[in-house]
């Protein structure tokens, strides 16, 4: 597999589908582990480096559940595709941007990545359409035994996994689930949310594209705590707390209908008409107005568009598939052009 | 809607936790730019480094903290004082070597400094060649880096062989 043959195709937690997919965009958990016998990363150099590289693409092409994994060597790849390995959320900004001997393995339906040489030797994530945790624990914690058969982890009876960091230590285990909440944005009740959750040691923030920009009305949820809990804990701790959110969100959704139906139905097609319509557009724009579109159709408000096609939308007028589909390199102004067509293109409403 | 940092209008709309409670802000794209850029960085870790000055103010003297500083890891050679800088360790074994520091560390952010999740299944190797393997990789980069490389020769066959027991 190519990253090219990856432009064209979508990751399964793209497809809007699993419980609460009209507010649950996806659900994530991630493991981090280290090797027993070298280093950290930070007290690495480039031959340990590159010698946790290749014991662990040896040893796992040696197991027949993990043989299927492709490995993508990060190192060599160009900035463009590291950006979009990126936007794809199969390695982190930190890994993109590193220096030295990295890579990540995938599966064919980008639910599994593994990260080689991020801040732990290993990162291994698993994403899930919708809200999906007991699904995402089992898949995990099955992809970790079988790793765990091929390579011996830094574990510490008292404290653990090891990590390189402490507040990852012990389970290692961060549990996410990127929710859509527009109608808490418009009703400022946003603040409200996150000072519960921060409450009850949960930890929310904004989802980023590009380097800086914010993703329309999208929150993370994720767990704060690593040590001192089971990893089942730790699932629920996540998992009790957004249908809650998701209730709320709900609830400000009615509340926005009931208050002034005109006024959201305006916001909602003008929105989309932008969408269809405008000649330049930036990322960040594009974010804010599809948001209002996802909940538009969630809200019955938009007919002829579906969640998955929105849910991918996102993805790909983020800068870097942009230029992977254009297949070249585009200045911003010039991608604010491209992107705009992408609009136009996939955007085109059955009415005219 | 003007930015609140400068005249432009703003087309971010941000609301961040601060350590005081809740910030709302009002931001054009380049300022925004620059007021996420820091964010981005940590997405996932809280600022460690915080709670361990706050720590280590309360609890030690300047000679104390000096001391402690300059605590070397035998094993992979990071001090305290560099962690306390990065907030990253450098090793396995520092969790050990740095046992007493750590702790309340741990309880301060965790709540607890006792795992009961998940434990891999099958053996580990013994504190013993762990700590040898990565004090001989040690050797090794040395002896590269001192292009004597027949020594590495030796230093990576002894490597093998404690490999090959586990
Ligand atoms: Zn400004
Ligand atoms: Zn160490």
């Amino acid at each position: 597999m190519e990253i090219d043959d990856l432009a064209s195709t979508s990751g399964e937690w793209l497809r809007g589908i699993g419980p609460q997919s009209d507010i649950v965009m996806s659900s994530r958990i991630r493991l981090a582990r280290n090797l027993a016998d070298f280093p950290f990363i930070r007290q690495c150099n480039d031959i340990d480096r590159a010698n946790i590289d290749s014991t662990v693409r040896q040893r796992l092409g040696s197991n027949k559940a993990l043989r299927d994994l492709t490995f993508i060597d990060v190192a060599t790849l160009e900035a463009l595709d590291r950006q979009f390995l990126v936007e794809r959320q199969l390695i982190s900004r930190e890994h993109a941007n590193s220096d030295g001997a990295r890579a990540v393995a995938i599966d064919g339906q980008e639910q599994l990545s593994l990260m080689v040489n991020e801040e732990d030797h290993l990162r291994i994530q698993v994403m899930k359409s919708g809200l999906d945790l007991d699904g995402a624990w089992a898949q995990i914690n099955e992809l970790d035994d079988q790793i765990e058969q091929q390579l011996t982890y830094a574990f510490h009876e008292q404290f653990g996994y090891l990590t390189a960091c402490p507040t990852n230590v012990g389970t290692g285990m961060r549990v996410s689930v990127l929710v859509h909440l527009p109608a808490l944005v418009i009703t400022n009740q946003i603040e409200k949310v996150f000072r519960s959750l921060q409450k009850i040691n949960l930890v929310v923030r904004g989802l980023y594209g590009e380097g800086t920009q914010a993703m329309g009305d999208f929150y993370q949820v994720s767990n704060q705590i690593t040590l001192g809990k089971s990893e089942k804990e730790l699932i629920d701790q996540v998992g009790d707390v957004v249908p809650v959110v998701i209730d709320y969100e709900r609830k400000a959704r009615k509340f926005l209908i009931e208050e002034d139906q005109n006024e959201l139905f305006d916001q909602v097609s003008r929105a989309y008409g932008m969408l269809q319509t405008a000649r330049r557009i930036s990322s960040e724009e594009t974010m804010h107005l599809l948001s209002r579109v996802r909940m538009g159709i969630n809200l019955g408000l938009i007919g002829d568009l579906e969640i998955p096609q929105v849910n991918e939308l996102f993805i790909q007028t983020q800068p870097a598939h942009l230029q992977k589909i254009h297949q070249s390199a585009l200045s911003t102004d010039e991608r604010n052009i491209e992107r705009a067509n992408f609009l136009h293109r996939n955007l085109k409403s059955q009415d005219n | 809607m003007k930015c609140q940092k400068c005249s432009k209008s703003a087309t971010f709309h941000i609301t961040d936790l601060t350590g005081d409670g809740l910030l709302a802000l009002h931001l054009c794209p380049d300022c925004a730019k620059h007021y996420l850029q820091p964010e981005v960085e940590d997405t996932e870790t809280p600022k460690i480094t915080g709670v361990l000055s706050d720590q280590l103010k309360l609890e030690q003297t300047a000679e104390e903290l000096q001391e402690l500083d300059s605590k070397k890891c035998p094993i992979c050679g990071i001090s305290f004082g560099k962690f306390r800088q990065a907030g990253r360790l450098g090793c396995p074994h520092d969790y050990v070597f740095f046992g007493a520091e750590l702790k309340p560390l741990l309880e301060s952010v965790h709540g607890s400094t006792e795992h009961v999740g998940k434990r891999p299944q099958r053996g580990a190797y013994d504190t013993e060649s762990q700590t040898e393997l990565i004090r001989l990789r040690g050797e090794m980069k040395l002896a590269v880096s001192e292009e004597n490389y027949e020594k590495a020769q030796e230093i990576r066959d002894r490597i093998r062989s404690i490999e090959d027991q586990t």
